[in-house]
Protein backbone atom coordinates (compact mmCIF):
# COMPACT_ATOMS: atom_id res chain seq x y z
CA UNK A 1 0.00 0.00 0.00
CA UNK A 2 2.21 2.88 -1.58
CA UNK A 3 -0.36 5.40 -2.05
CA UNK A 4 -2.10 7.48 0.00
CA UNK A 5 -5.40 6.82 -1.24
CA UNK A 6 -4.53 3.01 -0.06
CA UNK A 7 -3.83 3.90 3.09
CA UNK A 8 -6.80 2.85 5.97
CA UNK A 9 -6.27 3.95 9.60
CA UNK A 10 -7.54 1.27 11.85
CA UNK A 11 -10.03 1.95 13.99
CA UNK A 12 -8.44 2.98 17.15
CA UNK A 13 -5.83 4.94 15.33
CA UNK A 14 -8.46 6.65 13.28
CA UNK A 15 -10.58 7.51 16.60
CA UNK A 16 -7.37 9.09 17.76
CA UNK A 17 -6.49 10.78 14.40
CA UNK A 18 -9.98 12.90 14.90
CA UNK A 19 -9.26 13.91 18.36
CA UNK A 20 -6.17 15.98 17.34
CA UNK A 21 -7.45 18.92 15.77
CA UNK A 22 -9.95 19.20 18.46
CA UNK A 23 -7.15 18.60 21.52
CA UNK A 24 -4.81 21.39 19.19
CA UNK A 25 -7.82 23.70 19.51
CA UNK A 26 -8.65 23.05 22.69
CA UNK A 27 -5.15 23.93 24.27
CA UNK A 28 -4.63 27.49 21.57
CA UNK A 29 -7.80 28.15 23.50
CA UNK A 30 -6.90 27.54 26.93
CA UNK A 31 -2.93 29.34 26.15
CA UNK A 32 -4.88 32.30 24.50
CA UNK A 33 -7.06 32.82 27.02
CA UNK A 34 -4.44 32.38 29.92
CA UNK A 35 -2.65 34.87 27.68
CA UNK A 36 -5.11 37.38 27.14
CA UNK A 37 -6.36 37.37 31.09
CA UNK A 38 -2.90 37.42 32.39
CA UNK A 39 -2.65 40.88 30.40
CA UNK A 40 -6.15 42.01 31.38
CA UNK A 41 -7.83 40.09 34.22
CA UNK A 42 -11.07 41.85 33.34
CA UNK A 43 -11.13 40.75 29.72
CA UNK A 44 -14.13 38.78 28.04
CA UNK A 45 -13.46 37.83 24.82
CA UNK A 46 -11.85 34.62 25.61
CA UNK A 47 -13.00 33.27 29.68
CA UNK A 48 -10.95 30.76 31.29
CA UNK A 49 -12.38 27.71 31.94
CA UNK A 50 -13.08 28.48 35.75
CA UNK A 51 -14.92 31.62 34.38
CA UNK A 52 -17.29 29.49 32.45
CA UNK A 53 -17.97 26.92 35.03
CA UNK A 54 -18.54 29.73 37.15
CA UNK A 55 -21.58 31.15 34.74
CA UNK A 56 -23.10 27.63 33.91
CA UNK A 57 -23.10 27.22 38.06
CA UNK A 58 -25.31 30.57 37.78
CA UNK A 59 -27.35 30.01 35.11
CA UNK A 60 -28.26 26.35 35.43
CA UNK A 61 -28.34 25.43 39.14
CA UNK A 62 -29.02 28.85 40.87
CA UNK A 63 -32.62 30.27 40.80
CA UNK A 64 -32.42 33.97 38.65
CA UNK A 65 -32.62 36.61 40.92
CA UNK A 66 -35.42 38.26 38.85
CA UNK A 67 -37.99 35.84 38.38
CA UNK A 68 -36.79 32.95 40.51
CA UNK A 69 -36.58 30.35 37.24
CA UNK A 70 -33.62 27.98 36.56
CA UNK A 71 -32.67 30.00 33.40
CA UNK A 72 -30.54 27.54 31.59
CA UNK A 73 -33.65 24.79 31.72
CA UNK A 74 -36.08 27.08 31.01
CA UNK A 75 -34.80 28.62 27.48
CA UNK A 76 -33.76 24.77 27.01
CA UNK A 77 -37.19 23.67 27.67
CA UNK A 78 -38.90 26.64 25.43
CA UNK A 79 -36.38 26.36 22.31
CA UNK A 80 -36.97 22.32 22.37
CA UNK A 81 -40.54 22.83 22.54
CA UNK A 82 -40.67 25.16 19.45
CA UNK A 83 -38.19 23.05 17.90
CA UNK A 84 -39.71 19.91 18.39
CA UNK A 85 -43.31 21.47 17.15
CA UNK A 86 -42.07 23.03 13.90
CA UNK A 87 -40.13 19.95 12.65
CA UNK A 88 -42.72 17.66 14.04
CA UNK A 89 -45.43 19.41 12.38
CA UNK A 90 -42.98 20.26 9.01
CA UNK A 91 -42.12 16.13 8.61
CA UNK A 92 -45.81 14.95 9.14
CA UNK A 93 -47.03 17.23 6.43
CA UNK A 94 -44.09 16.90 4.34
CA UNK A 95 -44.75 13.26 4.74
CA UNK A 96 -48.41 13.54 3.38
CA UNK A 97 -47.71 16.43 0.72
CA UNK A 98 -44.70 14.01 -0.38
CA UNK A 99 -46.35 10.83 -0.30
CA UNK A 100 -49.72 11.66 -2.10
CA UNK A 101 -47.52 13.98 -4.93
CA UNK A 102 -45.33 11.04 -5.27
CA UNK A 103 -47.61 8.42 -5.73
CA UNK A 104 -50.65 10.07 -7.44
CA UNK A 105 -49.63 11.57 -10.74
CA UNK A 106 -53.01 13.84 -11.06
CA UNK A 107 -52.07 15.32 -7.17
CA UNK A 108 -48.33 15.91 -8.13
CA UNK A 109 -49.66 17.63 -10.93
CA UNK A 110 -52.01 20.27 -8.93
CA UNK A 111 -49.64 20.56 -6.12
CA UNK A 112 -46.00 20.44 -8.05
CA UNK A 113 -45.46 24.48 -9.24
CA UNK A 114 -47.30 25.64 -5.82
CA UNK A 115 -44.30 23.84 -3.92
CA UNK A 116 -41.47 24.69 -6.26
CA UNK A 117 -42.65 28.21 -5.96
CA UNK A 118 -42.61 27.80 -1.97
CA UNK A 119 -39.32 26.02 -1.78
CA UNK A 120 -38.10 28.73 -3.22
CA UNK A 121 -39.04 31.82 -0.67
CA UNK A 122 -36.54 32.37 1.58
CA UNK A 123 -38.27 31.51 4.75
CA UNK A 124 -36.64 34.11 6.75
CA UNK A 125 -37.67 36.85 4.24
CA UNK A 126 -41.02 36.18 5.32
CA UNK A 127 -40.71 36.13 9.16
CA UNK A 128 -42.05 40.02 9.53
CA UNK A 129 -45.23 39.02 7.77
CA UNK A 130 -45.60 35.99 10.17
CA UNK A 131 -45.37 38.27 13.24
CA UNK A 132 -47.54 40.91 11.87
CA UNK A 133 -50.05 38.07 11.06
CA UNK A 134 -49.60 35.40 13.83
CA UNK A 135 -48.40 37.70 16.19
CA UNK A 136 -45.09 37.43 18.54
CA UNK A 137 -45.83 34.91 20.59
CA UNK A 138 -44.95 30.91 20.44
CA UNK A 139 -47.25 30.62 17.05
CA UNK A 140 -44.54 32.85 14.97
CA UNK A 141 -41.62 30.81 15.79
CA UNK A 142 -43.15 26.96 15.23
CA UNK A 143 -44.73 28.01 12.09
CA UNK A 144 -41.19 30.02 11.05
CA UNK A 145 -39.62 26.30 11.48
CA UNK A 146 -42.35 24.81 10.07
CA UNK A 147 -42.09 26.81 6.78
CA UNK A 148 -38.85 26.67 6.38
CA UNK A 149 -37.66 23.15 6.82
CA UNK A 150 -41.50 21.51 5.52
CA UNK A 151 -40.39 22.08 1.26
CA UNK A 152 -37.45 20.08 1.67
CA UNK A 153 -39.03 17.17 3.51
CA UNK A 154 -41.74 17.60 1.04
CA UNK A 155 -39.54 17.43 -1.97
CA UNK A 156 -37.21 14.50 -0.47
CA UNK A 157 -40.22 12.51 0.37
CA UNK A 158 -41.75 12.87 -2.73
CA UNK A 159 -38.73 11.85 -4.74
CA UNK A 160 -38.50 8.65 -2.17
CA UNK A 161 -41.79 7.90 -2.98
CA UNK A 162 -41.25 8.45 -7.05
CA UNK A 163 -38.07 5.60 -6.42
CA UNK A 164 -40.10 2.90 -4.95
CA UNK A 165 -39.78 0.59 -8.10
CA UNK A 166 -42.88 0.20 -10.15
CA UNK A 167 -42.95 -3.51 -9.70
CA UNK A 168 -43.79 -3.20 -6.00
CA UNK A 169 -46.95 -0.84 -7.57
CA UNK A 170 -48.02 -3.45 -10.23
CA UNK A 171 -47.55 -6.17 -8.16
CA UNK A 172 -49.92 -5.03 -5.24
CA UNK A 173 -52.70 -4.24 -8.18
CA UNK A 174 -52.36 -7.81 -9.33
CA UNK A 175 -53.11 -8.62 -5.99
CA UNK A 176 -56.00 -6.21 -5.94
CA UNK A 177 -54.95 -3.51 -4.13
CA UNK A 178 -57.07 -0.59 -4.23
CA UNK A 179 -55.30 3.02 -4.19
CA UNK A 180 -55.81 3.62 -0.49
CA UNK A 181 -54.04 0.06 0.16
CA UNK A 182 -51.36 0.54 -1.61
CA UNK A 183 -50.55 3.72 -0.43
CA UNK A 184 -51.07 2.16 3.34
CA UNK A 185 -49.27 -0.95 2.87
CA UNK A 186 -46.55 -0.25 0.49
CA UNK A 187 -45.60 3.34 0.42
CA UNK A 188 -45.99 4.49 3.82
CA UNK A 189 -43.72 1.97 5.12
CA UNK A 190 -41.06 1.90 3.14
CA UNK A 191 -40.97 5.93 3.17
CA UNK A 192 -40.83 5.99 7.39
CA UNK A 193 -36.82 5.63 7.13
CA UNK A 194 -36.85 7.97 4.38
CA UNK A 195 -38.92 10.21 5.98
CA UNK A 196 -36.19 10.28 9.62
CA UNK A 197 -33.26 10.74 6.65
CA UNK A 198 -35.21 13.28 6.00
CA UNK A 199 -35.89 15.31 9.08
CA UNK A 200 -32.35 14.46 10.42
CA UNK A 201 -30.91 16.53 7.29
CA UNK A 202 -33.42 19.17 8.04
CA UNK A 203 -32.47 19.59 11.78
CA UNK A 204 -29.73 22.10 10.89
CA UNK A 205 -32.02 24.34 8.94
CA UNK A 206 -34.88 23.71 11.89
CA UNK A 207 -31.81 25.21 15.12
CA UNK A 208 -30.71 28.53 12.41
CA UNK A 209 -34.57 29.33 12.08
CA UNK A 210 -35.24 29.10 16.07
CA UNK A 211 -32.34 30.78 16.71
CA UNK A 212 -33.58 33.79 14.16
CA UNK A 213 -37.10 33.55 15.75
CA UNK A 214 -35.84 34.25 19.08
CA UNK A 215 -33.07 36.34 18.59
CA UNK A 216 -35.78 38.92 16.96
CA UNK A 217 -38.47 38.26 19.42
CA UNK A 218 -38.61 36.27 22.21
CA UNK A 219 -38.52 36.22 26.47
CA UNK A 220 -36.60 32.89 26.81
CA UNK A 221 -34.85 30.35 25.01
CA UNK A 222 -31.09 29.62 23.66
CA UNK A 223 -31.60 31.77 21.14
CA UNK A 224 -32.41 34.71 22.94
CA UNK A 225 -30.72 34.11 25.70
CA UNK A 226 -27.24 34.58 23.50
CA UNK A 227 -28.23 37.48 21.77
CA UNK A 228 -29.41 39.33 25.08
CA UNK A 229 -26.45 38.48 26.75
CA UNK A 230 -23.86 39.47 23.85
CA UNK A 231 -24.58 42.98 24.81
CA UNK A 232 -22.30 42.51 27.48
CA UNK A 233 -20.15 40.52 25.92
CA UNK A 234 -20.50 37.86 28.20
CA UNK A 235 -18.44 34.82 25.96
CA UNK A 236 -18.38 33.03 29.19
CA UNK A 237 -22.30 32.40 29.05
CA UNK A 238 -22.79 32.23 25.34
CA UNK A 239 -20.01 29.47 24.52
CA UNK A 240 -21.33 27.22 26.80
CA UNK A 241 -25.11 27.92 25.66
CA UNK A 242 -23.24 27.06 22.13
CA UNK A 243 -21.83 24.19 22.96
CA UNK A 244 -25.26 22.66 24.79
CA UNK A 245 -26.93 23.48 21.18
CA UNK A 246 -24.58 21.46 19.62
CA UNK A 247 -24.71 18.64 21.87
CA UNK A 248 -29.09 18.83 21.72
CA UNK A 249 -28.49 18.72 18.09
CA UNK A 250 -25.93 15.80 17.99
CA UNK A 251 -28.26 14.37 20.67
CA UNK A 252 -31.32 14.94 18.56
CA UNK A 253 -29.81 13.50 15.52
CA UNK A 254 -28.43 10.16 17.24
CA UNK A 255 -32.01 9.28 18.61
CA UNK A 256 -33.84 9.36 15.49
CA UNK A 257 -31.03 7.61 13.57
CA UNK A 258 -31.34 5.27 16.28
CA UNK A 259 -35.50 5.42 16.06
CA UNK A 260 -34.79 4.35 12.51
CA UNK A 261 -31.99 1.67 13.05
CA UNK A 262 -34.56 -0.58 16.03
CA UNK A 263 -37.75 0.57 13.82
CA UNK A 264 -37.28 -0.47 10.27
CA UNK A 265 -35.10 -3.95 10.43
CA UNK A 266 -35.90 -4.94 6.88
CA UNK A 267 -34.08 -1.36 5.87
CA UNK A 268 -30.62 -2.24 7.26
CA UNK A 269 -27.80 -3.85 5.07
CA UNK A 270 -28.04 -6.74 6.86
CA UNK A 271 -31.25 -7.60 6.51
CA UNK A 272 -32.10 -8.76 10.16
CA UNK A 273 -34.66 -11.40 11.00
CA UNK A 274 -37.73 -9.99 12.60
CA UNK B 1 -59.54 -18.44 -23.58
CA UNK B 2 -57.30 -15.65 -24.30
CA UNK B 3 -57.47 -14.28 -27.83
CA UNK B 4 -54.63 -12.07 -29.55
CA UNK B 5 -56.47 -10.37 -32.09
CA UNK B 6 -53.90 -8.68 -34.99
CA UNK B 7 -52.14 -6.78 -32.43
CA UNK B 8 -50.11 -4.25 -32.79
CA UNK B 9 -48.25 -2.08 -30.90
CA UNK B 10 -45.20 0.72 -31.45
CA UNK B 11 -43.96 3.65 -28.96
CA UNK B 12 -43.94 6.64 -31.29
CA UNK B 13 -42.22 5.81 -34.90
CA UNK B 14 -40.86 2.47 -32.98
CA UNK B 15 -43.08 -0.59 -34.19
CA UNK B 16 -42.36 -3.15 -32.06
CA UNK B 17 -44.75 -5.98 -31.99
CA UNK B 18 -46.27 -6.10 -35.62
CA UNK B 19 -50.02 -8.27 -36.47
CA UNK B 20 -49.76 -10.77 -34.04
CA UNK B 21 -52.68 -12.98 -33.91
CA UNK B 22 -53.21 -16.14 -31.90
CA UNK B 23 -55.14 -17.58 -29.30
CA UNK B 24 -54.15 -19.59 -26.04
CA UNK B 25 -56.59 -22.01 -24.20
CA UNK B 26 -56.74 -22.51 -20.56
CA UNK B 27 -54.34 -24.37 -18.74
CA UNK B 28 -51.39 -23.71 -21.52
CA UNK B 29 -47.68 -23.11 -20.52
CA UNK B 30 -46.20 -20.68 -22.92
CA UNK B 31 -42.83 -20.06 -23.18
CA UNK B 32 -41.62 -16.95 -25.01
CA UNK B 33 -37.95 -16.53 -26.42
CA UNK B 34 -36.45 -14.12 -28.71
CA UNK B 35 -33.76 -11.68 -29.51
CA UNK B 36 -33.07 -8.56 -26.80
CA UNK B 37 -35.29 -5.65 -27.38
CA UNK B 38 -38.04 -7.71 -29.37
CA UNK B 39 -41.18 -6.70 -27.42
CA UNK B 40 -41.21 -10.14 -25.40
CA UNK B 41 -41.62 -7.90 -22.32
CA UNK B 42 -43.92 -5.52 -24.08
CA UNK B 43 -45.89 -8.55 -25.15
CA UNK B 44 -46.32 -9.10 -21.17
CA UNK B 45 -47.19 -5.67 -20.16
CA UNK B 46 -50.02 -5.91 -22.54
CA UNK B 47 -51.65 -9.13 -21.25
CA UNK B 48 -50.48 -7.61 -17.83
CA UNK B 49 -52.46 -4.09 -18.61
CA UNK B 50 -49.46 -1.40 -18.01
CA UNK B 51 -49.54 -0.94 -21.26
CA UNK B 52 -52.61 -0.59 -24.11
CA UNK B 53 -52.20 -2.16 -28.13
CA UNK B 54 -51.91 0.43 -30.77
CA UNK B 55 -54.42 -1.80 -33.04
CA UNK B 56 -55.81 -4.86 -32.63
CA UNK B 57 -57.39 -6.74 -29.74
CA UNK B 58 -56.50 -8.56 -26.95
CA UNK B 59 -59.58 -10.74 -25.36
CA UNK B 60 -60.02 -12.84 -22.13
CA UNK B 61 -62.92 -15.11 -22.77
CA UNK B 62 -64.60 -13.03 -25.14
CA UNK B 63 -64.47 -9.80 -23.28
CA UNK B 64 -61.65 -6.84 -24.27
CA UNK B 65 -58.91 -7.38 -21.33
CA UNK B 66 -58.80 -4.67 -19.06
CA UNK B 67 -56.33 -1.85 -19.23
CA UNK B 68 -55.25 -1.90 -15.78
CA UNK B 69 -53.81 -5.11 -13.57
CA UNK B 70 -55.69 -6.70 -11.63
CA UNK B 71 -56.00 -9.85 -9.15
CA UNK B 72 -56.89 -12.05 -12.25
CA UNK B 73 -53.43 -11.75 -13.92
CA UNK B 74 -50.45 -12.72 -11.30
CA UNK B 75 -47.23 -10.99 -11.72
CA UNK B 76 -43.51 -12.09 -11.39
CA UNK B 77 -40.61 -10.09 -12.44
CA UNK B 78 -37.36 -10.36 -12.77
CA UNK B 79 -36.48 -8.55 -9.48
CA UNK B 80 -38.14 -6.27 -7.08
CA UNK B 81 -41.35 -8.20 -7.40
CA UNK B 82 -41.87 -8.81 -3.11
CA UNK B 83 -42.19 -6.10 -0.27
CA UNK B 84 -38.79 -5.42 1.29
CA UNK B 85 -40.57 -3.95 4.30
CA UNK B 86 -43.11 -7.03 5.05
CA UNK B 87 -41.61 -10.48 6.29
CA UNK B 88 -41.57 -13.80 3.74
CA UNK B 89 -44.87 -14.00 6.09
CA UNK B 90 -46.08 -11.44 5.59
CA UNK B 91 -45.41 -11.32 1.92
CA UNK B 92 -47.20 -13.91 1.41
CA UNK B 93 -50.25 -12.96 3.79
CA UNK B 94 -50.41 -9.72 1.78
CA UNK B 95 -52.27 -11.27 -0.87
CA UNK B 96 -55.76 -11.66 1.03
CA UNK B 97 -55.17 -9.01 2.97
CA UNK B 98 -54.95 -6.77 -0.52
CA UNK B 99 -57.79 -8.27 -1.88
CA UNK B 100 -60.21 -7.47 0.53
CA UNK B 101 -61.95 -4.41 0.11
CA UNK B 102 -61.16 -1.61 2.27
CA UNK B 103 -59.07 1.24 3.46
CA UNK B 104 -55.78 0.00 4.74
CA UNK B 105 -55.37 -3.74 3.49
CA UNK B 106 -54.53 -4.84 7.18
CA UNK B 107 -56.36 -8.33 8.19
CA UNK B 108 -57.85 -8.85 11.22
CA UNK B 109 -59.33 -11.21 13.51
CA UNK B 110 -60.32 -14.96 12.24
CA UNK B 111 -59.55 -13.90 8.77
CA UNK B 112 -55.94 -13.19 9.98
CA UNK B 113 -56.04 -16.34 11.68
CA UNK B 114 -56.99 -18.35 8.18
CA UNK B 115 -55.01 -15.97 5.97
CA UNK B 116 -51.89 -16.88 8.14
CA UNK B 117 -52.57 -21.12 7.75
CA UNK B 118 -53.10 -20.15 4.37
CA UNK B 119 -50.35 -18.77 3.44
CA UNK B 120 -48.03 -21.05 5.58
CA UNK B 121 -49.31 -23.73 3.47
CA UNK B 122 -47.90 -21.57 0.57
CA UNK B 123 -44.75 -21.19 2.36
CA UNK B 124 -44.30 -25.03 2.85
CA UNK B 125 -45.01 -25.59 -0.86
CA UNK B 126 -42.31 -23.57 -1.89
CA UNK B 127 -40.08 -24.44 0.78
CA UNK B 128 -40.07 -21.30 2.74
CA UNK B 129 -41.45 -22.01 6.11
CA UNK B 130 -37.97 -21.99 7.74
CA UNK B 131 -37.77 -18.67 6.48
CA UNK B 132 -41.05 -17.14 7.51
CA UNK B 133 -39.59 -14.57 9.85
CA UNK B 134 -36.73 -13.30 7.84
CA UNK B 135 -36.73 -9.75 5.50
CA UNK B 136 -36.45 -10.39 1.93
CA UNK B 137 -33.28 -8.19 1.94
CA UNK B 138 -31.61 -11.06 3.38
CA UNK B 139 -32.95 -14.25 1.52
CA UNK B 140 -31.23 -15.50 -1.59
CA UNK B 141 -31.89 -14.66 -5.12
CA UNK B 142 -33.58 -17.72 -5.56
CA UNK B 143 -35.89 -17.73 -1.84
CA UNK B 144 -36.70 -14.49 -3.27
CA UNK B 145 -38.15 -15.82 -6.37
CA UNK B 146 -39.69 -18.71 -4.81
CA UNK B 147 -41.39 -16.01 -2.45
CA UNK B 148 -42.87 -13.77 -5.24
CA UNK B 149 -44.36 -17.14 -7.15
CA UNK B 150 -45.55 -18.47 -4.00
CA UNK B 151 -47.08 -14.51 -3.57
CA UNK B 152 -48.72 -14.19 -7.12
CA UNK B 153 -49.94 -17.62 -6.58
CA UNK B 154 -51.93 -16.74 -3.36
CA UNK B 155 -53.97 -14.39 -5.01
CA UNK B 156 -55.18 -16.88 -7.10
CA UNK B 157 -54.76 -15.90 -10.51
CA UNK B 158 -55.91 -17.32 -13.43
CA UNK B 159 -53.20 -16.29 -15.63
CA UNK B 160 -49.41 -16.06 -13.92
CA UNK B 161 -47.20 -13.67 -16.54
CA UNK B 162 -43.40 -14.23 -15.84
CA UNK B 163 -41.00 -12.34 -17.11
CA UNK B 164 -37.43 -13.80 -16.89
CA UNK B 165 -38.19 -14.98 -13.33
CA UNK B 166 -34.90 -16.93 -13.07
CA UNK B 167 -32.78 -15.66 -15.25
CA UNK B 168 -30.44 -13.55 -12.04
CA UNK B 169 -30.43 -17.63 -10.70
CA UNK B 170 -27.46 -20.37 -10.61
CA UNK B 171 -28.24 -23.39 -12.98
CA UNK B 172 -28.77 -25.88 -9.93
CA UNK B 173 -31.12 -23.01 -8.49
CA UNK B 174 -33.34 -22.80 -11.80
CA UNK B 175 -33.73 -26.52 -11.72
CA UNK B 176 -35.35 -26.72 -8.72
CA UNK B 177 -37.60 -23.71 -10.16
CA UNK B 178 -38.58 -25.43 -12.89
CA UNK B 179 -39.98 -28.09 -11.42
CA UNK B 180 -41.43 -26.20 -8.42
CA UNK B 181 -43.13 -24.31 -11.21
CA UNK B 182 -44.20 -27.15 -13.52
CA UNK B 183 -45.70 -28.97 -10.62
CA UNK B 184 -47.60 -25.87 -9.68
CA UNK B 185 -48.77 -25.12 -13.18
CA UNK B 186 -50.07 -28.63 -13.27
CA UNK B 187 -52.09 -28.85 -10.00
CA UNK B 188 -53.16 -25.39 -10.07
CA UNK B 189 -54.77 -25.35 -13.59
CA UNK B 190 -52.84 -21.80 -14.28
CA UNK B 191 -52.80 -20.34 -17.69
CA UNK B 192 -48.87 -19.51 -17.60
CA UNK B 193 -46.66 -16.89 -19.66
CA UNK B 194 -43.31 -16.81 -19.48
CA UNK B 195 -40.10 -14.90 -20.83
CA UNK B 196 -36.75 -16.35 -20.36
CA UNK B 197 -33.55 -15.58 -22.15
CA UNK B 198 -32.76 -19.56 -21.78
CA UNK B 199 -33.91 -21.78 -25.02
CA UNK B 200 -33.22 -24.71 -23.18
CA UNK B 201 -35.49 -23.53 -20.60
CA UNK B 202 -38.16 -22.50 -23.03
CA UNK B 203 -38.34 -25.64 -24.62
CA UNK B 204 -38.43 -27.78 -21.76
CA UNK B 205 -40.65 -25.76 -19.28
CA UNK B 206 -43.77 -25.25 -21.06
CA UNK B 207 -46.51 -26.92 -22.87
CA UNK B 208 -46.23 -23.98 -26.16
CA UNK B 209 -43.07 -22.28 -27.24
CA UNK B 210 -43.32 -18.73 -28.92
CA UNK B 211 -40.51 -17.41 -30.69
CA UNK B 212 -40.43 -13.37 -31.63
CA UNK B 213 -38.73 -12.54 -34.64
CA UNK B 214 -38.71 -9.71 -37.17
CA UNK B 215 -39.94 -10.88 -40.60
CA UNK B 216 -39.38 -8.09 -42.22
CA UNK B 217 -35.47 -6.00 -41.97
CA UNK B 218 -34.85 -2.27 -43.47
CA UNK B 219 -31.64 -1.61 -42.62
CA UNK B 220 -32.18 2.16 -42.80
CA UNK B 221 -34.94 2.10 -40.76
CA UNK B 222 -34.57 -0.86 -37.98
CA UNK B 223 -37.49 1.13 -36.08
CA UNK B 224 -39.80 0.64 -39.20
CA UNK B 225 -41.21 -3.13 -38.49
CA UNK B 226 -41.67 -5.03 -35.38
CA UNK B 227 -41.65 -8.35 -34.01
CA UNK B 228 -44.05 -11.40 -35.00
CA UNK B 229 -44.06 -14.90 -33.34
CA UNK B 230 -42.19 -16.59 -36.28
CA UNK B 231 -42.73 -20.40 -34.18
CA UNK B 232 -45.70 -21.14 -32.73
CA UNK B 233 -44.32 -24.73 -31.37
CA UNK B 234 -46.45 -27.12 -29.28
CA UNK B 235 -43.90 -29.07 -26.87
CA UNK B 236 -45.77 -31.63 -25.47
CA UNK B 237 -45.85 -33.46 -28.65
CA UNK B 238 -42.46 -33.04 -29.97
CA UNK B 239 -40.43 -36.05 -30.48
CA UNK B 240 -36.80 -35.86 -29.32
CA UNK B 241 -35.28 -35.44 -32.79
CA UNK B 242 -38.04 -32.87 -34.08
CA UNK B 243 -36.84 -30.67 -31.17
CA UNK B 244 -33.07 -31.19 -31.61
CA UNK B 245 -34.10 -29.93 -35.59
CA UNK B 246 -35.84 -26.67 -34.62
CA UNK B 247 -32.95 -26.18 -31.59
CA UNK B 248 -30.42 -26.20 -35.24
CA UNK B 249 -32.52 -24.22 -37.03
CA UNK B 250 -32.86 -21.64 -34.55
CA UNK B 251 -29.63 -21.95 -33.62
CA UNK B 252 -28.72 -20.60 -37.23
CA UNK B 253 -31.09 -17.95 -37.33
CA UNK B 254 -30.30 -14.49 -36.26
CA UNK B 255 -32.47 -14.61 -33.55
CA UNK B 256 -30.09 -16.03 -31.27
CA UNK B 257 -27.98 -13.16 -30.76
N1 LIG C 1 -42.30 2.42 -22.20
C1 LIG C 1 -41.64 2.42 -23.37
N2 LIG C 1 -41.53 3.54 -24.10
C2 LIG C 1 -40.88 3.53 -25.29
N3 LIG C 1 -40.28 2.46 -25.82
C3 LIG C 1 -40.34 1.31 -25.14
C4 LIG C 1 -41.02 1.22 -23.87
N4 LIG C 1 -40.93 -0.04 -23.42
C5 LIG C 1 -40.21 -0.72 -24.36
N5 LIG C 1 -39.87 0.08 -25.38
C6 LIG C 1 -39.13 -0.33 -26.59
O1 LIG C 1 -39.73 -1.49 -27.07
C7 LIG C 1 -38.76 -2.39 -27.56
C8 LIG C 1 -38.99 -3.74 -26.94
O2 LIG C 1 -38.72 -3.69 -25.55
P1 LIG C 1 -38.99 -4.93 -24.60
O3 LIG C 1 -38.62 -4.52 -23.23
O4 LIG C 1 -40.35 -5.44 -24.81
O5 LIG C 1 -37.95 -6.00 -25.16
P2 LIG C 1 -37.65 -7.45 -24.63
O6 LIG C 1 -37.91 -8.38 -25.73
O7 LIG C 1 -38.34 -7.70 -23.34
O8 LIG C 1 -36.09 -7.37 -24.40
P3 LIG C 1 -35.22 -8.06 -23.25
O9 LIG C 1 -35.08 -9.49 -23.68
O10 LIG C 1 -33.93 -7.35 -23.32
O11 LIG C 1 -35.92 -7.91 -21.97
C9 LIG C 1 -37.42 -1.79 -27.25
O12 LIG C 1 -36.92 -1.25 -28.46
C10 LIG C 1 -37.70 -0.69 -26.26
O13 LIG C 1 -36.84 0.37 -26.52
MG1 LIG D 1 -37.70 -7.87 -21.29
Amino acid sequence: MERWINKRPSRAVSGMLGLIPLIILLLLYMAGSEARLAENPADKLLPSFEQFSQAIERMAFEPSKRTGEYLFWVDTQSSLIRLGLGVGIASLLGLVVGVLTGALPVVRALFNPLLTVVSLIPPLAILPILFIVLGLGELSKVVLITIGVMPFIARDIQRRTQEIPSEQIIKAQTLGANTSQILLRIILPQIMPRLIDATRLSLGAAWLFLIAAEAIVSTDGLGYRIFLVRRYLAMDVILPYVAWITLLAFLSDWVLAKISYLCFPWDRLDGAER
Amino acid sequence: MIEIDRVWKSYGDNTVLEDISLTVKEGEFVTMVGASGCGKSTFLNLLLGTQTVSRGELRLDGKPIVAEPGPDRGIVFQQYSVFPHMTVLDNVMAAPALAQKGITGHLFGAARASAKREAEAMLERVGLVASAQQYPSSLSGGMRQRLAIAQALTAKPRILLLDEPFGALDPGIRNDMHVLLRDLWRSLGLTVFMVTHDLKEGFSLGSRLWVFDKRRHDPHAPNAYGAQVTYDLPLSKMSEESYMQTLQGLGSSSLLN
